[in-house]
């Protein structure tokens, strides 16, 4: 509303001489537009062509996909014992699905207690906490690795999500939303007699549901997106994401870029539709934990 | 009544007792799963040796004071792995600026479908952008085509099997990633901006530039600090773009740090775990100065 009557009043002035005034800011954004799109716009249709085609430069739209398709199913399924790209699909979807709705349970439920709960003492642990945030991934590499494999978790989803379920950034982005959450509620469904459990599963939870979206897409794409951790957690074939698949597709003397990008299309599509059905959420979950 | 004096106070002390409950699954777990390791990755760092040879150093800060600064392949990860930092983090930072300025500016049109393209690098993984753009940079790939076709080269280039263009290739690759991702911090930044502030400024005369430099800058300061931190924390830690882009080469000249200590750690027959943690235990030392440094000088707004 506010928006429509500035653009008015502005515009009243001289309208089309703003709009001349702007042709570089236009001209800079279709050029990174086009820079930030056409290397997705390239890997469809490349998933479409002949290895043959896209040496040749072609960018347009192929009739290869099927046979694509095809040879990334048979390239699946030669990784080793019971693998297959339904597998490794499954894999993805299933870790990342658990990892997002126990990250999401722990780290809301830690969030809130930080911040209605908060005294000097939880104050300072949160504080340590953060610190975590320094933590170099790769420096706790071996020892987590020791740790799932005295514990069996090898090849495992546990082993997969135990290192992220609980994470800093997480429980800041619950802490830092719960301030929007009206204490009112909170001291009416005490006099009503809720019990403490009660009143975060039944006021809380609910009226946060635009925070939880946030996070569990963030949560999400970083779980869908994982490399480095399950590259060393996940030792048999047939316990590999989608991600680790790429790289071994990659990693031939002779790579057929089309049976490449077929994959890597697969292992995109999911994060891409996320991305276009909830881009606000997406981009609330980037920038959640610094309101 | 009187025995109700401290009532509240007791059931304040019984709520705040219940917090504890909610908190301590998640902090128990950041304490197994992040502490607790840092510590053991210390204590293994002390250690040399392979698989499950590992002795203690003798001396025991034999890996630091010796055997790190000897290794001529790790000081040029870290040397890769800085130049990465000082080309790509300003550059990123500030196409990213530029870009949620313009985004910001009402009377731009289509800033939707602007917005989303550009933020859009983000929706691909790291291992995935990472095989298009090596994809994109192979000898017979498309940047070759079209330069030929252009008639601006005459031979293929082997971006990806020459160490300067490797190395291009990879800040690049990053560039083209993050700056979106960056952008969506400025615009929420921005949008906390009163336009007031604007419209006094322009009253006041002040130019396009001068608006930009001593008003939106200023207020944005804690914003770029934090994408500054995270950024830099991100490059200090690059490791799927040159697992997946480079795989390090032409012969390591295009490693990063955590590359490298991925192979020193998990390559094939070398297990040097003790080694792997103490270079590891570098990166988070420079993570801490750098952040450290961060904070300083993003403290001085006042």
């Amino acid at each position: 509303m506010t928006r429509k009557r500035r653009r008015r009043k502005r515009r009243s002035n001289n309208p089309s001489s703003i709009q001349r005034r702007l042709i570089p800011c236009y001209i800079f954004l279709i050029i990174v537009s086009f820079f930030s799109v056409f290397p997705i716009f390239w890997m469809v249709t490349a998933a479409t062509n002949s290895t043959v085609d896209i040496a040749r430069g072609r960018i347009w739209f192929g009739n290869q996909a099927l046979v694509n398709f095809k040879a990334l199913i048979e390239a699946a399924s030669s990784q080793g014992a019971g693998t297959s790209l339904g597998g490794f699909l499954k894999n993805s979807f299933v870790y990342a699905i658990t990892q997002t709705l126990l990250c999401i349970f722990l780290c809301s439920l830690a969030g809130y207690g930080f911040e209605l709960y908060h005294d000097k003492l939880k104050d300072k642990l949160f504080g340590v906490l953060l610190m975590a945030m320094m933590v170099p991934q790769v420096a706790t590499l071996i020892p987590l690795f020791t740790m799932m494999s005295k514990l069996g978790f090898l090849n495992t989803i546990a082993g997969f999500m135990l290192p992220a379920i609980s994470t800093p950034f997480m429980i800041m982005m619950f802490r830092q939303n719960s301030r929007n959450f009206p204490v009112d509620i909170l001291e009416a469904a005490r006099i009503d007699g809720l019990r403490e459990g009660s009143i975060f599963f039944r006021m809380f939870m609910p009226i946060m549901k635009s925070t939880y979206a946030a996070a569990a897409v963030i949560t999400f794409m970083n779980a869908w997106n994982a490399y480095m951790w399950p590259r060393a957690v996940m030792t048999k074939n047939s316990s590999q994401t989608m991600q680790i698949l790429l790289t071994n597709l990659s990693n031939g003397y002779v790579v057929d870029y089309g049976l490449l990008m077929m994959a890597v299309l697969f292992c995109s599509a999911p994060t891409m539709i996320i991305f276009f059905v909830m881009q606000k959420q997406f981009a609330e979950g980037i920038t959640g934990a610094v309101k | 009544m009187s025995s109700n004096i401290n009532k509240p106070s007791v059931v304040r002390k019984k709520q705040l007792r219940a917090g504890w409950l909610f908190l301590t699954p998640a902090s128990i777990l950041i304490f197994i799963m992040s502490f607790y390791p840092m510590i053991m990755a210390f204590i293994t760092s002390l250690k040399t040796g392979s698989g499950a040879k590992l002795k203690w150093g003798d001396p025991l800060f034999v890996n630091y004071f010796k055997n790190i600064p000897a290794d001529a392949t790790f000081l040029r990860s870290m040397g890769n792995t800085f130049l990465y930092l000082i080309i790509e983090v300003p550059i990123m930072l500030v196409f990213a600026i530029l870009l949620a300025q313009i985004l910001n500016n009402k009377d731009i049109k289509f800033r939707g479908l602007f917005r989303t393209m550009v933020f859009m690098p983000c929706a691909v993984s790291l291992v995935s952008y990472s095989l298009i753009f090596r994809s994109l940079f192979a000898r017979e790939g498309l940047i070759n085509s079209v330069l030929s076709g252009l008639g601006l080269i005459s031979e293929n280039i082997n971006w990806l099997g020459t160490t300067g263009t490797a190395r291009a290739v990879i800040i690049i690759g990053l560039i083209w990633r993050w700056t979106g991702y960056n952008m969506v911090f400025y615009l929420a930044g921005l949008q906390n901006i009163e336009y007031s502030v604007y419209e006094a400024a322009k009253i006041d005369g002040s130019s396009g530039w001068n608006t930009f430099w001593y008003i939106t800058v200023p207020l944005l300061k804690p914003v770029i600090v934090m994408t500054a931190i995270m950024s830099i924390n991100g490059t200090l830690q690059l490791f799927d773009e040159s697992v997946n882009l480079t795989n390090g080469g032409p012969a390591n000249t295009s490693i990063t740090m955590s590359h490298y200590i991925w192979n020193e750690a998990f390559g094939q027959g070398v297990g040097h775990f003790g080694y792997a943690s103490a270079m590891s235990f570098i990166i988070f030392i420079l993570v801490a100065i750098l952040a450290a440094i961060n904070l300083k000088v993003g403290d001085t707004r006042d």
